[in-house]
């Protein structure tokens, strides 16, 4: 087995393992380092700004992966979405959420690295994931102009190779070989993005999990009883 | 009817000389440790000061507390959507700042510091960043004893109706001790803010509590509090707050911040409550209506309905007799001279104040001042505390309740006076207080002895009632930080459980 077949083949089931299993593990047995780790008590400067655009642009990145990569191509054309109209949706969305989240991550960055008060009290952990993460934004990012690139020469081939290759992945049947006609700068992207999976459960990005969308419909009172055998 | 028993407090601010015994002896217990050095649960304030953290109580600033939203109970900081919103950064969190870096000193340098001409010095450091500090500029009592300039302490929210100025000069000048703790609400808006569901009251007692394990650090409790108690420890990334010292209070034990009082100003006992009224009298219209609305949900437990409605809910017979001996009753109830801490902020406060009265022996001595009908005592009115200062802490700015209840103290002193210096009674300031000379008695009794107990009427937590099998409990540990927890593991493990069915009975512990 080679490295490119080990990378794109292999690689993706022991970052998905760990991140599963990983993050069962952590919720199961330290519930107790379960958490978002917020330090705006420390240094409230600048968060409404760098925390915000980090955030909802993440989020949309995410998102925007999890459609575009997981639909069936069938899906997209049935629903008259054209290749092009996709790649140009993918390449318009990207950047503007990509820019928003550098921008909000750079801001955050350089708190967390040179703000005295976060800067020491931040674990390794916390400053090795945030400049993995905003690695691979960059990485994202500048295949953008490989992609416009693309576009210009109307060959959606590219997009469609990476959908295909993610959807074999996730359908168990892996296809590195999907990947050979890949520019390179998107096989980096990968293999960073694939690196985060693996690296979440031993990270704060575990919070991510715990997102409270329950709390929108909660009553605002919250009782508890310990009292078991009663009946009323 | 929903009978509800609640753990409750009355602080005698008449009593506490602000001697921080109380802070110390808490910290020490339960937050001498790492990411809440800053953290006091209980600390107590000099007033008028603008507080710990700095302007707590100017809502204001931090959008604590619940609001009327068209005539609807709703969070002053927003919605729940809005909560949701915000969730990346919370628009209202304070900074550390607020409360104050937390420091120590380098104690070691003084032993070894190498020979030197100067006596080495322990210099301050910092206790989050590890660095040294030039200089300490701010700290959880910072404004101790009046310390500081006026026009800073005279930002406290209270002073907003009052006419600064007169009282910034010195012979008017005016100071109290505010001692002060999480007042655990009964609407208590920390729990109410907590997207995590973290957060909750204690059926059995009221004693709000953070779930440990469930917290996920979203900190909308920290700014939700208009009492800023609840407070996020940095180093484990969850909320923290005043436990009500539990562990003690179940064995029948007050608390530790109220066992060691050296002033005996604190009293805990047990208060009967209705909590289907809860919503509807936090909702009163007129902000100066809430400490009556509040009154009107405690539950007499003399009463025959209320005690059958209890036992329905299942509230053993000493709890209703230690809420029929509660101290907090006759003073809430009875009395009325223990007021709740800001009622404006509608969280139902269950730590209530008695208002403090302030010397002015020499002016009276010198004539200068009107006094009661035995000549010797002064009237409510012509105290150095304005009035008005005490009821924009305790009633919202109502005056009459307040004035009732310091006329209330001076008159148990005026006819104890007549008793103890004159040798006759002499009825006629208590008369005019509306008290009868049993009451006066009895308030001389909690007030001035104040016995251990009078003050701490604690019934047990009713252990053969919460687990499975309380003697099966012997030997394991009671309170540990984190991962055990009763509520907070998941109810799916991937690992093996305890082999409970060998360790504890099949046949369930009997209803008592």
């Amino acid at each position: 087995m080679n490295l490119h077949n080990f990378l794109y083949g292999v690689y993706p089931y022991i970052a998905l393992s760990v991140f599963l299993l990983g993050s069962l593990l952590r919720f199961d047995r330290e519930q107790y380092t379960w958490k978002s780790d917020s330090s705006q008590l420390l240094s409230k400067a600048n968060m409404r700004l760098g925390s915000n655009l980090f955030h909802v642009g993440i989020i949309a990145i995410f998102g925007g992966h999890a459609v575009g990569l997981l639909t069936p191509h069938s899906v997209f054309t049935g629903l008259g979405v054209s290749d092009m109209a996709h790649q140009m949706v993918a390449i318009w969305a990207g950047s503007i959420f990509g820019v928003m989240c550098l921008i909000g991550g750079a801001i955050l960055w350089v708190r967390r690295m040179f703000n005295a008060r976060v800067s020491a009290t931040s674990r390794r952990s916390d400053k090795f994931i945030l400049t993995w993460l905003l690695i691979t934004l960059m990485l994202g990012l500048s295949t953008i102009p490989v992609s416009i690139g693309h576009a210009n020469h109307g060959n959606p081939s590219v997009m469609i190779a990476l959908a295909e290759w993610v959807q074999s992945i996730v359908y168990l049947h892996p296809d590195p070989s999907l990947l050979n006609g890949v520019d390179t700068i998107f096989k980096i992207h990968l293999f960073f993005g694939m690196t985060v999976f693996l690296l979440f459960p031993f990270t704060r990005l575990v919070h991510v999990w715990s997102a409270p969308f329950g709390y929108a419909n909660r009553p605002y009172q919250v009782v508890r009883s310990k009292r078991k055998f009663l009946k009323s | 009817m929903k009978v509800r028993a609640q753990f409750a407090f009355v602080f005698n601010l008449d009593k506490c000389i602000g001697c921080h015994t109380c802070s110390v002896t808490c910290k020490n217990v339960w937050t001498n440790r790492k990411g809440v050095e800053y953290a006091w649960f209980n600390n107590v304030e000099s007033k008028p000061g603008v507080g710990y953290p700095k302007q707590w109580e100017n809502q204001d600033i931090w959008n604590g507390g619940w609001e009327l939203k068209n005539g609807k109970l709703e969070l002053k900081s927003g919605s729940r959507t809005n909560k949701l919103l915000n969730i990346f950064a919370n628009p209202d969190m304070p900074e550390i700042d607020d409360y104050y870096e937390p420091f120590t000193y380098n104690y070691a340098h003084l032993k070894n510091a190498p020979l030197s001409e100067a006596t080495p010095t322990a210099r301050p450091i910092s206790q989050i960043t590890g660095e040294s500090m030039e200089k300490i500029t701010w700290g959880p009592n910072w404004e101790d004893d009046l310390a500081g300039e006026y026009h800073k302490r005279s930002k406290d929210k209270n002073m907003d109706n009052i006419q600064k100025e007169m009282y910034g000069q010195f012979e008017n000048t005016f100071h109290m001790y505010l001692p002060r703790i999480c007042n655990h609400c009964l609407n208590a808006a920390c729990v109410a803010a907590c997207p995590s569901g973290s957060i909750y009251k204690r059926e059995e007692d009221g004693i709000v509590l953070v779930d440990q394990d469930k917290c996920r650090g979203w900190r909308m409790c920290v700014s939700s509090c208009p009492y800023k108690k609840v407070f996020y420890n940095w180093e484990s990334g969850k909320a923290e707050k005043c436990i009500g010292c539990y562990p003690r209070v179940e064995s029948g034990m007050p608390t530790v911040c109220s066992e060691s009082c050296v002033g005996r100003i604190r009293y805990n006992g047990i208060m009967l409550y209705d909590a289907d009224r809860i919503e509807e009298l936090a909702s009163m219209e007129d902000t100066q209506d809430l400490y009556e609305a509040q009154r009107s949900i405690f539950l007499d437990p003399n009463d025959p309905e209320v005690i059958k409605a209890a036992r329905a809910e299942g509230i053993n017979e000493d709890w209703l007799e230690a809420a029929r001996n509660s101290p907090i009753w006759k003073m809430v109830m009875d009395w009325k001279i223990a007021f709740p801490i800001h009622p404006e902020f509608r969280t139902l406060p269950m730590v209530w104040y008695v208002p403090p009265l302030s010397p002015v022996q020499s002016q009276i001595d010198q004539g200068n001042l009107p006094v009661g009908p035995d000549g010797a005592i002064p009237v409510a009115g012509a105290m150095r505390l304005p009035i008005q200062y005490l009821a924009n802490l305790l009633t919202a700015g109502k005056e009459a309740p307040i004035e009732s209840a310091l006329n209330k103290l001076i008159a148990m002193r005026s006819y104890q006076r007549s008793i103890h210096v004159e040798g006759k009674v002499d009825t006629r300031a208590i008369d005019a207080a509306g008290i009868t000379e049993d009451q006066a008695k009895e308030m001389y009794r909690y007030l001035a002895i104040a016995n251990y107990e009078d003050r701490f009427v604690i019934p047990t937590g009713h252990t053969e009632e919460t687990l499975d099998d309380s003697f099966g409990f012997q030997g394991q540990n009671g309170f540990t930080f984190g991962n055990d927890t009763s509520h907070g593991v998941s109810k799916i493990t991937l690992f093996p459980r305890r082999r409970k069915d060998t360790v504890e009975p099949k046949q369930e512990a009997p209803n008592s």
